[in-house]
This record gives C-alpha cells, sequence and structure tokens, in this order.
C-alpha cells in the first residue's frame, strides 16, 4: 500500500513538473510580453527596459523558469503586469466562485442522472430506458455553453425566474450549476446504467430478490449501493473536465471565478495571471486526481497490486 | 471461376439493393438518422456557396438583427433565420459555419489519429521501454485537460482554424494510442501472429498485415467519436475568443456575439446552436451504430 502511494506522489510531482515546463515556455513562445503590452502606444526605449527589469524579464528565461518554480513550491506566483496585486491573493479571491460552481455542477449532474441511469437500467429495453439513452446522447452533443445562453433566454430574459448574471444569492447559482452538470450528467447516466446492469446480474441481487424484499429495496439498497463506487471514481476523475468547464461556463454568466480571472487576463495580455491561474486550476485537478486514486485503493486494496494503476 | 449459380446470387443481391436499404433502416433507426444528419452537414459544408442565398459577409446596416423572415410581424425581412447585429444573413452564415466546423473535425481527427496509431503499435508491439515512455507521456497528458492546455496556448499564439486543429491533433492522440496499445497486446499473442512469425514474417509485415487490418474498426469507432468531440471544443474555444478568427462565419463565434443580443435577437444565438447539436449528434449517433456493429465490447 505504502509503494503505490509513494509511487503515485512521485508521479504527482513529476506531472505538476511538467505542466509548469508546458505553460511556462508556451507563454514565452512569441518572445517578449512587455512588446506585446505596449503595442497601441509607442513607448520609449528606456520605459520598456524600465518595465522589463522590474518584471525581472531581463534575466536569462531558465533563471525566470526557476524563480517560477520556486514561487509555485512557495504559494508565489508573482504579481500582475496590471494592477502590481500578487496573483495568489487574486485567485484566492475567487475560488470560492468557483468551487461553489463545481460543487453546484456535480450536484445537478448526479441529481439527473442517478435516476434516468436507475431508471434505464431497471427498465431495461422498455421505451423508458430509449428514452434515457436518447436524453445521455443528446446531453453530450452540444456545448455546455449554448446551454447556458438557452437557460438565461428561456429562464432571465422571457420568464424573468432567475438571474442571468452575477454571484450573489443561491439563485444565482442555479442557472450555471445546471448548465456545467448537464453535459456531465449524459455520460454519468450511461455510466449508472451500465454499473447497475452489471451488478443486476449478480447472485447476491437474486438471492435479496428472492428473500422477498421489494423490488424497490433492492434496487437501492443493494443493487445502487454497489454500483455506486465506480460512479464516484468517474467522478473524481471526471473533476478536471469539470474544472475546466468552470471557464467556458463563467464566462457566459459573468460569474466572478478563477475562469473569468483567466480570461480577462488574456484580454489585457497580462500574462502573469493566466500562467498563475492556469497552473494553479491544473494543480488542483491533479491533487484531486490524487486523492481519489489513494481513497480508492483503501476501499478497494485489489489496486494497489495492478503495475503501475 | 465464375459458376451459374455464383452469378445468380450476385444478381439477387443487386436487386435488393433498396430493399436491403430499408431493412438497414428499420434496424437501426438510430444509425439511420445519424448517417442523415452527417450528410446534412457534409452537404452543407461541400457546397455552401451553392446554397447560400446571401453572401455571409457581406454587412448591410438596414437590416440590422432582422428576425426570421417567418415570424417578422412587418413583414419585412428576407432572411430564412434572421440577421446578425451587423444586418449579415444568418442562414448563409451557418452553413459556411459548417466548413470550418467540419475542418477541424476531420483534420485533428487525422492529424491525432496518425499520431497515436502509430505510436499505439509501437507501444503495444515493442513493449518494454519504448512503452514505457510512451505511456507515460500519455500520462501526463491526460492530466492536463485540453481546454487549459488550448487557453494558453492559443492565447500567446492568436486565433486561427489551422491552429486549432494541430492543437487538437497533438493533444487527442492520447485516446487512439491507449485503444490500440491494449488491442495489440491481446493481439499479439494470438495464435495467426504467430504463426506469421513462425513463418519468418518481419515486425513491418506483421504489423501491417495481421495486427493493423484487426485495429481498424476500432479506430473508425474513436475516430467518428472524435470529430464530434472536436466540433464541440473548437465552439468553445472560438466562443471564448480563442479560437477561429472573428472574421470568418463559425457557430462558437457567432454564438459569442449573440451574447449582447439576446434580449432583443432571440435568433442569432439559439440557431447556430442547433447548428452544431444537429451535426455532433449525428457524428455521435454514428460512432455509436459503428460499435455496435464492429466493436460491440469497445469500452470508452
Amino acid at each position: 500500500m505504502l509503494t503505490y502511494i509513494i509511487r503515485r506522489l512521485l508521479h504527482t510531482v513529476l506531472v505538476i513538473f511538467v505542466i509548469s515546463l508546458i505553460i511556462f515556455f508556451s507563454i514565452r513562445l512569441t518572445g517578449d510580453p512587455v512588446s506585446v503590452m505596449f503595442s497601441a502606444g509607442e513607448p520609449s526605449k528606456e520605459a520598456i527596459e524600465e518595465v522589463r527589469k522590474n518584471l525581472g524579464l531581463d534575466k536569462p528565461v531558465y533563471e525566470q523558469y526557476f524563480i517560477f518554480l520556486k514561487g509555485l513550491v512557495t504559494l508565489d506566483l508573482g504579481e500582475s503586469f496590471r494592477s502590481g496585486t500578487s496573483v495568489t491573493s487574486l485567485i484566492l479571491e475567487r475560488l470560492g466562485a468557483t468551487l461553489a460552481l463545481a460543487f453546484g455542477g456535480i450536484v445537478v449532474a448526479m441529481a439527473i442522472a442517478f435516476p434516468v441511469g436507475i431508471l434505464s437500467a431497471v427498465k431495461r429495453g422498455t421505451s423508458i430506458d430509449f428514452f434515457g439513452r436518447i436524453f445521455s446522447l443528446i446531453g453530450i452533443s452540444f456545448p455546455n455553453f449554448w446551454l447556458g445562453i438557452m437557460l438565461i433566454l428561456v429562464f432571465a430574459v422571457h420568464l424573468r425566474w432567475l438571474p442571468s448574471s452575477g454571484f450573489e444569492s443561491f439563485s444565482h447559482l442555479i442557472l450555471p450549476s445546471i448548465t456545467l452538470g448537464m453535459i456531465l450528467s449524459g455520460i454519468l447516466a450511461r455510466l449508472v446504467r451500465s454499473s447497475m446492469l452489471e451488478v443486476m446480474n449478480q447472485q447476491y441481487i437474486s438471492t435479496a430478490k428472492s428473500k422477498g424484499i421489494s423490488e424497490w429495496s433492492v434496487i437501492i439498497k443493494h443493487a445502487f449501493r454497489n454500483a455506486l463506487l465506480p460512479t464516484i471514481t468517474f467522478l473524481g476523475i471526471q473533476f478536471g473536465s469539470l474544472l475546466g468547464g468552470t471557464v467556458i461556463v463563467e464566462q457566459v454568466f459573468a460569474w466572478p471565478g478563477v475562469g473569468r480571472l483567466i480570461i480577462d487576463a488574456i484580454n489585457q495580455r497580462d500574462y502573469p495571471v493566466i500562467q498563475g491561474g492556469v497552473i494553479f486550476l491544473a494543480v488542483i485537478m491533479v491533487l484531486v486526481n490524487l486523492i481519489v486514486d489513494i481513497s480508492y485503493s483503501f476501499i478497494d486494496p485489489r489496486i494497489k497490486t495492478g503495475k503501475g494503476a | 471461376m465464375t459458376t451459374k449459380n455464383d452469378e445468380k446470387i450476385i444478381v439477387k443481391g443487386k436487386k435488393s439493393l433498396g430493399k436491403k436499404f430499408i431493412q438497414f433502416v428499420k434496424k437501426n433507426p438510430a444509425g439511420f438518422v445519424g448517417l442523415l444528419l452527417v450528410v446534412l452537414s457534409v452537404g452543407s459544408a461541400l457546397f455552401a456557396q451553392w446554397i447560400t442565398p446571401f453572401d455571409p459577409t457581406k454587412a448591410s446596416l438596414m437590416d440590422r438583427l432582422a428576425p426570421p423572415s417567418w415570424s417578422d410581424p412587418t413583414g419585412e425581412s428576407v432572411f430564412f433565420l434572421g440577421a446578425d447585429q451587423i444586418g449579415r444573413d444568418l442562414f448563409s452564415r451557418i452553413i459556411y459555419g459548417a466548413k470550418i466546423s467540419l475542418m477541424v473535425g476531420f483534420f485533428g481527427v487525422l492529424i491525432s489519429l496518425v499520431i497515436g496509431t502509430i505510436l499505439g503499435l509501437i507501444s503495444g508491439y515493442f513493449g518494454k521501454w519504448m512503452d514505457d515512455f510512451i505511456m507515460r507521456t500519455a500520462d501526463v497528458q491526460l492530466a492536463f485537460p485540453f481546454i487549459l492546455f488550448a487557453i494558453v496556448v492559443m492565447s500567446v499564439l492568436g486565433t486561427g482554424v489551422w491552429k486549432i486543429i494541430i492543437i487538437l491533433g497533438l493533444t487527442y492522440w492520447v485516446g487512439f494510442a491507449r485503444l490500440i496499445r491494449g488491442q495489440v497486446i491481446a493481439l499479439k499473442e494470438q495464435e495467426f501472429v504467430q504463426a506469421a512469425r513462425a513463418i519468418g514474417g518481419t515486425n513491418f509485415t506483421i504489423i501491417r498485415k495481421h495486427i493493423l487490418p484487426n485495429v481498424l474498426s476500432s479506430i473508425l469507432v474513436l475516430g467518428t467519436m472524435y470529430i464530434a468531440e472536436f466540433i464541440l471544443l473548437e465552439a468553445s474555444l472560438t466562443f471564448l475568443g480563442l479560437g477561429v478568427d472573428p472574421t470568418i462565419p463559425s457557430w462558437g463565434g457567432m454564438l459569442a456575439d449573440s451574447r449582447n443580443y439576446i434580449t432583443t435577437a432571440w435568433w442569432t444565438a439559439v440557431f447556430p446552436g442547433v447548428a452544431i447539436m444537429i451535426t455532433v449528434l449525428g457524428f455521435n449517433l454514428l460512432g455509436d451504430w459503428l460499435r455496435d456493429r464492429f466493436d460491440p465490447n469497445l469500452k470508452m
């Protein structure tokens, strides 16, 4: 068990290191950010040099990278080109909004996918199953930002039931959460259906049924509980793409999260914020995967024997 | 040598082509719908200049945000799906938008498919350090979500269709490589491969003649599904302003424009999304059918 955890930890460190390399060097791909910053005006050479020196861009690239890497370890991601505020504090300020959205998305996905998946599996081959599968298929066939726009159109513009943007109360969270959770619910419903079908064929289900327990009691207490494990793992793995999705959903709903911070920084060519924001989200995703993997190895000890799992 | 009997069978096969088609439709209604939707969008992309009623880039401020002709109370609008914020015909722009989406889908998949297939074959067939190296690289790529990677690279490189295609191709090879590696490992132990090796077949011949033909159907299935995914990803990136150049008609770009006019011009927000859905649903349905047909056990 311990060797598995250590191997998994080392792998995580390697992944974060490679990601930091990719992000750092992609951003310097086109050369000097300062020249892009000043693209509008015609500043003097001295002014450019001054800014470069202040931002540490006059040092050689490898030295800049080590400074960046050192900052990463000590959670100091530099300062914004524009406002001079520390990038870490900018991110932490907005992290709550992003996590609230991600959490809302997961809740919506489960609230839709569990009933749809279970019903599809139990009523396999009937029209309910058919509609469940159609739902899953349609759920993965449109971009989530479009769903967001349609929800705004119906519930904010026409019915005026819910706000279309901002982050003030619970009602602001509803439309963004549905938008984020919907795509995931399509994939999740498919998974719940297939793992339910697998479990329902097991002998202990027949045993439970033959004991005269009511059908739904068997389905929920015996079948669903066992089908839950792969579902939870899947949610852990999907958390990454969910956080990626928040970047887009935040843009649709003017949600003041980390994703919107990154997109605003792109429009202002504020490279430390882009760099810091992206690596911050990436590290969260990698860590969530690590936690899911390790906790799963406690729940199901067979995992640790799998080579390089 | 062809006997009389064989000829009869061939003729019979020809005669029942229409019948066979009806049978196919009855047996696979979902696959048929998928095929239909794919033909519809590919047709729109290929024949765009002949089927569009207006120039998709021609602005006309007189027609600013003109509603669809069938829902216009004044009866003045000549645009079937309405016009956008600078008076361009929405229908023509949607038809032209199919070009961009399908280009990204096809060429993106082509690149990732070629890279992924080659690396998957090497990884599965030769194993050892090459397998380790390729699969570790794949792990790292998987850990770094595409959308974040694309945001960083596109924000530096600037917009462009081919930039998206190359970024998609260079990230999504992992799916093909993993799929093919797993199948090659299983195939390698099969008797026909062992036999080919026993009679002195070189590695290259064995891969080309015995392994590759057996993984083609899975490549086809995954490729079809990736086209759907790539179309969605391109639309999302363009929506963020990090995809296709805003001057080129694209579905994601049209939706990005629509956000400011959502209260006054619902058509600008609805129809480009419907176009995306029709196309993506088509490829997903087709992919599902291909999977059931060739490879029912394939897990993706």
